[in-house]
């Protein structure tokens, strides 16, 4: 199907086919720019021939922040970042603090940390997922989506109160200790959230029409992918068999078993559109089995709150410190002046790198296509521009 | 119904007038239910609720829907081209209208019936492209360009099969007016050209008769296959999801009517739910029988009493209509949408070769047969 | 051509399985409730719009402190003497008049720090979700229960006495440097080393001390002053309960300041013992 497209180049390569280009904006007020982004397009008819990315439309300086924070009183600004993943961020720079501190937090903290993180990452791959389907002009799978992340959110609000923006994992412990009925309730959804995935599949995922749009667009090839660094399911979806939880291992994620999805190009070229979004579809298999294995093992009893710091002040020196947020590798760098403020904050934002690389692989397809390119790629401008 | 007319206001302007604006007063009841419709099936098809607050169950939403876009202001850009950008929504509007014009309600009722109405209906229908180039040219909007060069170029390919499949109906029944082909159907539900057409000999209108049997039956499969390349086409030149490409709204934003607002968005609006009742109704005369009742009689003969006939017939057009409207939104609801390619290669590639063959194939068995 | 019959095949079979999905989901029970009439159930930690029960409120400052967004302003006066504020039902003694306790909900973020540092739970989350107001200035909460009147006053009576103790140190001061010069010079006129007083190196000690903390930025950015506390979560310092907050916004503070630089830090140090020996006319 792409042999139309490729008459269409060879004419305008070899000149034959005289064309001017034109240059459109596509946001930062655009119904599938996830948020504020604005791409500035350079195209040729239809056929993109450059990208040039506007950020910042939605920058609130963290880092900046962050330095007049004392450290508890930065969690809830994580929160802000990513926010269709605000546990993971929390996750992230508490396990930074606390290896700054030298802090050991109690089993049973890991233990709702991982469940936590886990069903946060569902929460965010279903949105990924609808979003996605809803770029290449599905719009009731994205509504499957969001009723079962519903029910993620329902189980948060009961255990730390919020929705969305948690708060949840401390320095050193959690806020809140998990809610009476928690693990009845982890395993319901399980239970309820497997049979969307089947649908979702029957229903877009393995859909012609879904696979024609998304299958040999956007490929990002192993090497590209690496030397632009990207991370997640974008550097998974082209192959790279690279899991911070397994490769870099923290928390207690060494203790369970199971499988880094990676993409295989089985509906089209490997690295495409299409193995990107099975890769986060088949992520949350995985981590609903993280979840059952850590319910089987989860701690009956233990104070959470054991382990939190009457007042935070790290000694001097400074850490890099990784976790695999649903997008890819969320990194804190973190300076400690010995006070009671970091020195310096530095994340290093997995959606921000990813999209970097959105000119090197929409280059010469569709505007259409590059929507889909963008939808793979999942961004959240909360992180893009921080 | 003219005559009837006839005898309460007698011959003059205001009867044309009144025959004229019957399709109108249609017309605009089938949009409100539609787009109720619209908003219900995709509600309940994504397990919501949909507009629930304006009458019971939110039944008369679509006439809030409507009061709001009566009192919208109406915005014409500063650099858009008045002239044709005020046109273009009417332009679109009358085309739809004046496709109602051939489509015959009942046996009773047709606006006007002419010998050549299949032929009317793809001429007046292809004139939306032309409001459409004007809507996005004049918008001065580069979405707005996007979308309308996207629509003309689909609306025009799609014109090809469409034209096809009717090519292959009017064959086999050997006459271009819609009544005719809606006669050749009489009887119950199996004479239905989707499945194989009359099985005995009919008398059409026009004084010729169609000679059939109940070998008609092997062109059961070749009717069925055609009747879905026609839908299919349909749903192309209505715009409709998965082929809703020049509207895309996660690509060009709303295409075409990105710049338009109040009662000239309502006419786009109005003029896409018309169409999408024309192609169903089409559909439902070419294939399904038309106004003609699947079970082969009527109420109204029962009670002798023809105007009840007359409704009944009205009824059955308008259900069948429905249905295939409902099929639309069935269909929008559940797929994704197509790439500008892979849509003219679905027309050029797949359903032009098929109807062509199927054409042939028609037209030979029609001959031997 | 095997590849193009198999497309078109894929193309319409699993077109019809997604329209099997969502024929099936036209008679699922909907999953949406109507909003207003119907509301889902609010668990019980449910973090919404804040609440101050005045009645247990020391006025410690602690949940201003913790706040990373500065929704909080709290403005205190030390009460006279004779006053008594009474307990709270935890059983701490108040001892501060609060004369503003203002929330600016529209800034709040909901992220509950201020919760946990409150030594008599009175600062808490409700479930009251639904507090949206025509006018922004309606979101800035004003849980303060004295009048504006009373207020006024409270702050005059603290202000007075604050003024009163610090003209009393320098007067005090002023004594023990005269005292402490005569018997300098006597002890010199009686050529003996006998170094009795150990007050005015007391004092040096205390003033170095205050410049060190001085000079450092507030680094909450806001009002809130002590950086050395303002991150603890932990059970707050009694002795910060004694200080009067927000002294930035206070006119009195800024102008004692350049009058003396340890006024602030001395007052609360030396004011329960100066207050008690004031006459009750105060």
């Amino acid at each position: 199907m792409t042999e139309n497209l490729d008459v269409l180049r060879q004419g305008i390569a070899s000149g034959r086919l005289k064309t001017d280009e034109l240059v459109l904006n596509m946001g930062p007020q655009h119904p599938s720019t996830h948020g504020v982004l604005r791409l500035e397009l350079v195209l040729d008819g239809e056929i993109v021939v450059k990208i040039i990315p506007s950020m910042g439309y939605l920058h609130r300086c963290f880092e900046k922040h962050a330095e007049a924070m004392t450290y508890p009183q930065v969690v809830p600004y994580t929160d802000r970042m990513d926010y269709l993943a605000a546990m993971n961020n929390n996750h992230g720079y508490a396990l930074a603090v606390e290896r700054l501190l030298g802090i050991e937090v109690p089993e049973r903290v890991e233990y709702i940390r991982v469940i936590m993180a886990e069903l946060q990452r569902i929460a965010s791959h279903l949105v990924a997922i609808g979003t996605f389907g809803m770029d290449v002009g599905a719009f009731t799978p994205f509504l499957y989506c969001f009723r079962d992340r519903e029910y993620i959110l329902d189980i948060f609000e009961r255990t730390c109160g919020a929705r969305l923006l948690y708060n949840y994992i401390w320095v050193g412990g959690l806020s809140h200790d998990v809610h009476d009925g928690f693990e009845r309730d982890v395993a319901d959804f399980i239970r309820k959230f497997r049979p969307t995935v089947t649908e979702v599949n029957n229903l877009l995922n393995y859909n012609k029409i879904f696979i024609e749009r998304t299958a040999h667009v956007g490929v990002l090839p192993a090497d590209v992918a690496v030397s632009y660094g990207c991370s997640g399911p974008m550097l998974r979806g082209s192959g790279v068999d690279w899991d911070l939880r397994r490769d870099d291992p923290y928390s207690i994620y060494d203790r369970f078993d199971w499988n880094v999805i990676v993409g295989d190009g089985a509906a089209g070229t490997l690295g495409d559109c299409w193995d990107r979004h099975m890769v986060r579809v088949g992520e949350m298999e995985e981590s609903c089995r993280i979840i059952e294995q850590a319910l089987e093992s989860f701690p009956a009893a233990g104070d959470i709150a054991e382990a939190i710091p009457k007042r935070i002040r790290p000694p001097k020196g400074e850490i890099y410190t990784r976790v695999e947020n649903p997008r890819g590798e969320l990194g804190y760098y973190l300076i400690s002046d010995g006070s009671a403020n970091p020195f310096r904050l530095k994340v290093r934002g997995p959606s921000f790198v990813n999209l970097s690389v959105i000119d090197e692989i929409s280059r010469g397809h569709l505007i259409a296509d590059l929507v889909a390119i963008l939808g793979s790629i999942d961004i959240v401008l909360g992180e893009v521009d921080r | 119904m003219e005559s009837l007319l006839q005898s309460f206001f007698g011959d003059n302007i205001l009867t044309l007038l009144l025959y004229c604006s019957l399709p109108l007063v249609f017309l605009l009841l089938y949009a409100l239910l539609a787009i109720l419709g619209e908003v219900k099936v995709s509600a309940w098809m994504q397990d919501r609720l949909g507009p629930m607050r304006t009458g019971p169950y939110g039944i008369i939403q679509p006439i809030a829907d409507v009061l709001k876009l009566l009192q919208k202001e109406d915005i014409t850009p500063a650099n858009a081209d008045k002239f044709l950008f005020n046109l273009a929504p009417y332009l679109s509007f009358m085309s739809a209208y004046a496709a109602l014009a051939v489509i015959p309600f009942s046996s009773q009722y047709v606006g006007a019936d002419l010998n050549l109405g299949l032929f009317y209906l793809l001429a007046i229908s292809s004139l939306n492209v032309a409001a459409i180039m004007m809507a996005g040219w004049a918008s001065n909007n580069k979405y707005s360009l996007y979308g309308s060069m996207r629509a003309v170029a689909q609306i025009v390919s799609y014109e090809v099969p469409a034209a096809m499949v009717l090519v292959i109906v009017v064959m086999f029944i050997g006459s271009l007016n819609l009544q005719d082909i809606i006669i050749a159907q009489s009887g119950p539900f199996w004479n239905w050209i989707v499945f194989g057409g009359p099985k005995q000999d009919v008398m059409l209108a026009s004084g010729h008769t169609l000679d059939a049997s109940w070998t008609n039956l092997i062109f059961f499969p070749l009717f069925l296959g055609t009747f879905v390349m026609y839908y299919i086409s349909g749903l192309a030149e209505t715009n409709r999801t998965p082929f809703d490409i020049p509207e895309a709204e996660s690509e060009l934003v709303s295409g075409y009517h990105t710049e338009y607002s109040g009662m000239k968005f309502a006419m786009f609006f109005m003029s896409e739910y018309a169409n999408m009742f024309i192609v169903s109704a089409v559909t439902a005369i070419l294939f399904f029988g038309g106004w003609n009742s699947p079970f082969g009689v009527y109420l109204g003969d029962a009670f002798d009493a023809p105007w009840l006939v007359a409704v009944e017939q009205f009824g059955w057009l308008v259900l069948k209509g429905l249905f295939f409207v409902f099929m639309m939104i069935w269909i929008r609801w559940t797929l994704p949408r197509l790439r500008v390619d892979q849509l003219m290669y679905m027309c050029w590639k797949v359903l032009i070769p098929f109807s062509f063959g199927v054409a042939l194939l028609v037209g030979f068995l029609v001959v031997i047969l | 051509m095997s590849g193009y019959f198999k497309d078109i095949y894929e193309g319409i079979a699993t077109a019809l399985i997604g329209m099997k999905i969502t024929w099936k989901h036209l008679f699922v029970r909907n999953v949406t409730i109507q909003y207003p009439d119907e509301k889902h159930d609010i668990p019980e930690r449910v973090r919404n719009r804040l609440y101050v029960n005045m009645d247990d409120c020391i006025g410690c400052d602690q949940c201003a402190k913790a706040c990373p967004v500065n929704c909080i302003t709290i403005e205190t006066a030390k009460s006279l003497p004779e006053e008594n504020l009474g307990e709270t039902s935890t059983g701490h003694k108040k001892k501060l008049w609060v004369t503003r306790f203002d929330i600016d909900i529209a800034k709040c973020c909901y992220c509950e720090l201020c919760v946990p540092p409150c030594p008599t739970d009175c600062i808490f989350m409700t479930p009251t979700y639904e507090f949206s107001e025509y006018n922004r200035n309606d979101l800035i909460y004003r849980f303060a229960t004295l009048e504006p009147g009373e207020a006024a006053e409270k702050t005059a009576n603290a202000e007075r006495i604050k003024m009163e103790t610090a003209a009393k140190r320098a007067a005090e001061l002023e004594e023990k440097k005269r005292a402490a010069a005569e018997k300098a010079a006597a002890e010199k006129a009686h050529d003996a080393g006998d170094p009795t007083a150990p007050s005015p190196i007391e004092h040096v000690a205390q003033r170095t001390d205050t410049r060190e903390r001085t000079p450092k930025p507030s680094n909450t950015g806001g009002e809130t002053s002590e950086p050395s506390s303002s991150g603890d979560k932990s059970a707050p310092s009694a002795s910060s309960s004694g200080q009067p907050s927000s002294s930035g916004s206070d006119p009195f503070d800024m102008k004692t300041a350049p009058h003396d630089g340890s006024a602030s830090v001395r007052s609360d140090a030396g004011a329960d013992r100066d207050a008690s020996s004031r006459p009750a006319a105060w």
